[in-house]
């Protein structure tokens, strides 16, 4: 009995190194791991270069400038996994912003103008992924058509014109924080947190999450046992429309205005971030964590680039470098493979 | 001989100005072992894919149990009972083995859960597990994606999964062209299994000796059209390579 319990069956073993990814190799290929290690790295380089950086401030608004870039890059993550792209996704924020902030100066109910918003960004999505699914459309075009689309309604319905005294109600929902004891945990982090869980589930836990990566891989291995990959791309970009809006919605409540050019040139971004946490452009590849770790690392980066007090033209320049040597690295990773 | 469980009559394929299939025949008796040959280009992987749902023939019939049904699409020949191996074996890479046998056919945890779609993982990979012990598929690490795992575990899977979803027939494209010759015994085992179970096999392959060893019939293609039909044990490899390259006349074998 004692000498049976000392050996360790082998598939047991492999199960915990599956568990805790151990083995260098599989240390080094986990994206998410060496964009966690720059995160600290450049943490620490600001915060010894700069007195700003470490204050509970500046951090706070980091994390709630993240939030609903994270939210929309979830979005846009879907879409990336399951092999395709969506350029629409900053444009469709500020749609759905504005859906919303308009029809709640029309008086409408708060949960009816949020839906709307919803509603906006899912039609987006709607139209992104039948003409990808239906006519096999290449999604860089039709995305982009889309956020030519989303913008021109969005100016089109204002005369450009921002909307201003949205209602304390809705505000709240980006300005609040749920006080818990000591912990004041500011709202858009908690939509953040609550929709990375809901869109982890989906993407591990489901079949339709299953099929969004078996698509993005290979998607033959599903048409020859006949699940209807149409449907699943279909349902991708309607989950990337909505979750653009959910994210606008948030910025606007939190801004607590809805400009019609918010968010504008956003979309590089926010892919570049899911790109950086190890969405493949290639498909089949990426995760909820690894996306908030490539939001943080972009947010982090523009912002110490304001706290070191670099001229804002040179975040472009930063910015672009940083989606070029990622999308280099993940070529890279792809043709080893 | 009883009644045929597949018949394909008069198949016409064309892909642009290419004939690939010009009213091809092609039957099936329940549980037997038919091998499909013929020269590249004969037509064989065409009208594969016609009978797994695949490709959508421009003329012609095909009658299951006598009925005569239309396959337009992969599920539509799921639905009859008919499981496909295909060549490449077309699994999902980034899946382990139970996500692979169980592709399209996911299970699900009972009431509010699997309502919403949730994969019941721990039931599919027992169930998994049991079916390869039960056909004697070796799999390393049940736990690995199939992308590392080697060409022989692999094609064990794949074969693996039609066996267990296939009631009437297997088609298997080229089962044995990339493995060794270990690896070609075993499918060969797998093979015979398959039809102890009451379920046919379709061979398609290039093996001479190979489908010689283990299948029943035979039937050739050349030129998009069946050309000869023989029982293995009446014939020789010397009468078959002549009906692949149309030293016999051809013409439609009855």
């Amino acid at each position: 009995m004692g000498k049976a319990a000392t050996v360790t069956p082998v598939r047991d073993r492999t199960w915990l190194r599956r568990r805790l990814h151990w083995g260098w190799g599989a240390l080094v290929r986990r994206q998410e791991l060496i964009v966690f290690l720059l995160l600290l790295l450049m943490s620490a380089a600001l915060g010894l270069g700069t007195e700003t950086f470490f204050t509970g401030t500046n951090l706070l608004n980091i994390a709630i400038y993240v939030s609903w870039f994270a939210i929309a890059a979830f979005g846009v993550g879907i879409a990336i996994i399951v092999g395709g792209i969506d350029l629409s996704v900053a444009a469709v924020m500020a749609l759905a912003g504005l859906v919303c902030a308009s029809t709640l100066q029309q008086g409408l109910p708060l949960p009816v103008a949020i839906l709307l918003g919803l509603l906006s960004g899912t039609l987006a999505g709607l139209l992104n992924g039948a003409l990808v699914s239906k006519f096999h459309l290449p999604p860089f075009i039709v995305t982009l058509g889309t956020m030519g689309v989303a913008r021109g309604i969005t100016l089109g319905l204002t005369n450009g014109a921002p909307v201003r005294d949205l209602p304390e109600a809705f505000r709240l929902l980006g300005q609040g924080a749920l006080v818990v004891g000591p912990v004041s945990l500011p709202l858009p982090l908690l939509w953040m947190l609550l929709l990375a869980t809901l869109v982890s589930l989906m993407l591990h836990q489901t079949v339709l999450g299953r099929y969004i990566y078996v698509v993005g891989t290979d998607e033959r291995a599903l048409l020859v046992v006949g699940v209807p990959t149409g449907r699943v791309k279909l349902l991708a970009y309607i989950l990337s429309g909505a979750l653009a809006a959910f994210g606008g919605m948030i910025m606007t409540a939190k801004l607590g205005v809805a400009s019609p050019v918010a968010a504008s040139g956003y979309e590089l971004d926010i892919i570049a971030a899911a790109v950086i946490g190890g969405a493949s452009l290639f498909g089949g590849e990426g995760t909820v964590t690894g996306i908030i770790l490539g939001a943080l690392l972009m947010q982090i980066t523009r912002n110490g680039l304001v706290l070191l007090g670099l001229p804002t033209f040179w975040q472009w320049l930063t910015i672009g470098a940083m989606i070029l040597l990622v999308i280099l690295l993940d070529f890279g990773r792809r043709r080893r493979v | 001989m009883p009644v045929p469980l597949l018949e394909v009559t008069n198949i016409a394929k064309r892909y642009g100005h290419i004939e690939a299939l010009r009213g091809a025949n092609f039957t099936v008796y329940p549980g037997e072992i038919v091998a499909l040959l013929g020269d590249n280009g004969a037509g064989k992987s065409s009208l594969i894919k016609t009978i797994c749902g695949v490709t959508k023939p421009d003329a012609g019939e095909i009658r299951f149990n006598g009925q005569v049904v239309t396959i337009d699409s992969p599920q539509a020949s799921r639905d009859l009972g008919i499981e496909t191996v295909y060549q490449d074996l077309a699994l999902a890479p980034d899946l382990d083995p139970a996500g692979n046998l169980f592709l399209g056919k996911e299970i699900l945890y009972p009431g509010l859960l699997g309502w919403l779609g949730v994969l019941d993982k721990p039931e599919m990979r027992r169930q998994a597990e049991a079916s390869f012990a039960r056909l004697n598929v070796k799999l390393q690490d049940i736990n690995a994606k199939v992308v590392n795992m080697s060409g022989g575990q692999r094609q064990g899977v794949a074969v693996a999964r039609a066996m267990v979803w296939a009631s009437k027939i297997i088609l298997m494209d080229e089962p044995t062209a990339a493995l060794g010759v270990v690896q070609t015994r075993n499918v060969s085992e797998l093979i015979r299994q398959v039809k102890a179970a009451g379920v046919a096999v379709v061979l398609v392959s290039h093996n001479l000796p190979y489908v010689f060893e283990i299948a029943d019939r035979i039937e050739v293609m050349r030129l998009g059209r069946r050309v000869a039909r023989f029982v293995t044990a009446e014939t020789t490899m010397d009468e078959v390579l002549d009906a692949m390259t149309g030293v016999t006349a051809p013409q439609e074998a009855a």
